[in-house]
């Protein structure tokens, strides 16, 4: 059974099992005609990729021709003075997905080990499908729960952390509740089931014969899941994660509400911040010139473009462990 | 070991369930025959229902179905029975990177060739939003079912001399349709929770909706509307509109594993 998660993985086309000679001419007639309808359904796709690439770079257009590169690398964001520059919707994203991961992949990864080798096969079946069932919660749910929960008790736990920690710049600034960490806390909820789920698949594509070679050389359980295992899954556990970066990075809903939403660049994880998705959900519709209109495309399109090489990495490596291990 | 991995485990589970009971508790607690029924009351009234954004929901998702489904199954069967060729490889391409396009950046995507040509915001656009979302979702769950229907299917079909465009859709296709319904149905709970495609293509509405070309209110973006509202009055609709979203998003998924699972149990004799 294939899982929703893995959806995204591009599986290596098998060779056409076998070719048809036609019966009679008119049925060749027929199937020609079917085959040119499903293409043409097919190729639908194809024009939809292609016109996504070619609206965001014309509807930008102006931006890239008033800031050019200044529209990635400029610190301001000023509707006023009709001056913008994405670094620190960037920097948000970045960072918030950064933390978004090094919260989930030790948690992830963990429960991957757990639902591969330890728990009896249908159990682990039953706890990944509730598993996975996280990911099918709604982001706009997990930010009415962020807003109402997360951020009062983060506020609560922060005057505590800043007075013992606050001497790192890490942890300085203001108990505002809203923030770049509290970001990251709602995305890892959100990328955990990718990484297990996907971790989970790849460690049981790990040949028997690897495992028991070890477990005759007198190794135990831990030094076969250290040794052997790991270093085996090693690049479709990189993909799972790159996998779930992707999600991280373009998730808009969750973060816009509990980011804080002011576009700045401080070295304080407690500090409200803007992240890439949140600027054009909050200002799309409330836009007043062209340049800024085209200035949030813009934003679209270098979204689009980290995306892109982000789920590229993981296809790649994913397919690289296909191809070794053969099943996936 | 068994214990700390284990702990990862039970520490997810219990996020889920947390989740889960949080909001039943939260949206049974507000939830009412009225609030299901009625319009949205106007501001500082006290009241008021979800009734327009449950329609509104339905109805793009539906719109949505109309487009996405013929796209990607009749795309599918293209990339299952004549797509091991450089067409094939770029629909899946271009597929794959639909499927990893930020869910806001459709939203841009359906603005700039909808709303702005048409100068306001509509509920077509919101479907053709969500379609895009689907469409990936369902072509290659698609693929997949019907690249393992057995080969003696359909040369039995062949063999008695029938034209295989008609073998693909009488017979192919019925033996795939339970896996695809899998596809579709996990598609419609993915694009039922959708909200970013959605604030500046559907908008959002306080009434019912005035056709495809106007606005229409929507489950998800009713919930972020009187989430980040400074009424508590509202914040109770949030969660009881959560709930019923929640709700319809994980019958969703239960329902596409049944179907999986009986499907599974009929292959194995």
């Amino acid at each position: 059974m294939k899982k929703q998660s893995s959806e995204s993985i591009n599986f290596p086309p098998k060779k056409a099992e076998y070719k048809f000679s036609h019966s009679s001419p008119t049925s060749r007639g027929g199937d020609r005609f079917f085959r040119n309808v499903v293409l043409g359904f097919g190729l639908v796709v194809i024009l939809l990729a292609l016109g996504f690439a070619w609206e965001l770079i014309w509807q930008s257009r102006l931006a890239w021709k008033e800031f050019g590169l200044g529209l990635i690398f400029g610190m301001n964001w000023d509707p006023v003075l009709d001056i913008y520059g994405a670094l620190p919707f960037i920097y948000g994203t970045l960072v918030s997905s950064a933390l978004a991961l090094l919260i989930a992949i030790p948690l992830g990864l963990g429960s991957a080990i757990f639902l591969a080798e330890m728990a009896p096969r249908h159990i682990s079946n039953w706890l990944s499908f509730l598993i996975e069932l996280l990911a099918a919660v709604p982001s706009v749910v997990l930010g009415l729960m962020g807003i109402f929960l997360l951020v009062p008790f983060m506020a609560s736990i922060q005057p505590f952390l800043i007075r013992y920690l606050g001497w790192i710049p890490l942890f300085s600034g203001s108990p505002y509740g809203v923030g770049l960490l509290t970001a990251g806390m709602i995305l890892s909820i959100m990328i955990l089931p990718y990484i297990t789920s996907i971790s989970r698949d790849i460690i049981l594509t790990v040949p028997r014969s690897q495992k028991e070679g070890a477990f005759a050389l007198g190794a135990t359980h831990w030094e076969v899941i250290t040794n052997v295992i790991l270093p085996y899954a090693r690049s479709g556990i990189l993909g799972a994660i790159f996998l779930a970066l992707g999600r991280a990075l373009g998730e808009t809903m969750a973060v816009t509400m509990v980011i804080g939403n002011t576009p700045q660049i401080t070295p304080s994880l407690f500090d409200p911040a803007y992240s890439m998705a949140a600027v054009i959900a909050n200002q799309f519709t409330e836009a007043t010139t062209q340049l800024e209109l085209h200035s949030l495309i813009g934003i679209g399109l270098i979204l689009f473009g980290i995306t892109f090489i982000v789920n590229a990495a993981a296809r790649l490596l994913i397919y690289k462990l296909t191809i070794k291990g053969g099943r996936i | 070991m068994f214990i700390l991995t284990g702990t990862c485990t039970l520490f997810s589970l219990l996020v889920l369930f947390y989740i889960l009971g949080y909001i039943t508790v939260k949206g049974m607690g507000a939830i009412s025959i009225q609030f299901l029924t009625n319009l949205p009351a106007p501001l500082g009234e006290k009241g008021g229902g979800i009734a327009n954004a449950i329609v509104g929901s339905m109805k793009l998702v539906g719109a949505a179905l109309l487009l996405a489904v013929p796209i990607g199954v009749l795309g599918a069967v293209y990339l299952a029975e004549y797509g091991n060729n450089r067409v094939g490889f770029w629909i899946r391409y271009s597929s794959d990177l639909l499927n990893g396009i930020p869910s806001i950046v459709v939203g841009i995507f359906a603005y700039s060739i909808l709303v702005l040509p048409m100068r306001h915001f509509s509920a077509i656009s919101g479907a053709v939003a969500l379609a895009i979302i689907m469409i990936p979702f369902v072509l290659r769950n698609a693929e997949e079912f019907i690249r393992l229907v057995p080969r003696d299917v359909r040369e039995g079909a062949l063999a008695l001399g029938i034209p295989q465009w008609k073998v693909i859709l009488r017979v192919v296709l019925p033996s795939a349709s339970r896996g695809i319904l899998t596809g579709v149905v996990l598609g419609v709970s993915r694009v039922a929770g959708e909200t970013a495609p959605l604030l500046f293509t559907a908008f959002g509405n306080r009434f019912w909706d005035d056709g495809w070309m106007n606005p229409i209110a929507t489950l998800p973006t009713a919930i972020f509307t009187y989430a980040i509202s400074p009424y508590p009055d509202w914040h109770e609709q949030a969660w009881a509109a959560a709930f019923v979203l929640l709700a319809v998003v994980l019958f969703g998924n239960i329902l596409a594993r049944t179907l999986l699972q009986s499907k599974h149990e009929g292959a194995s004799h």
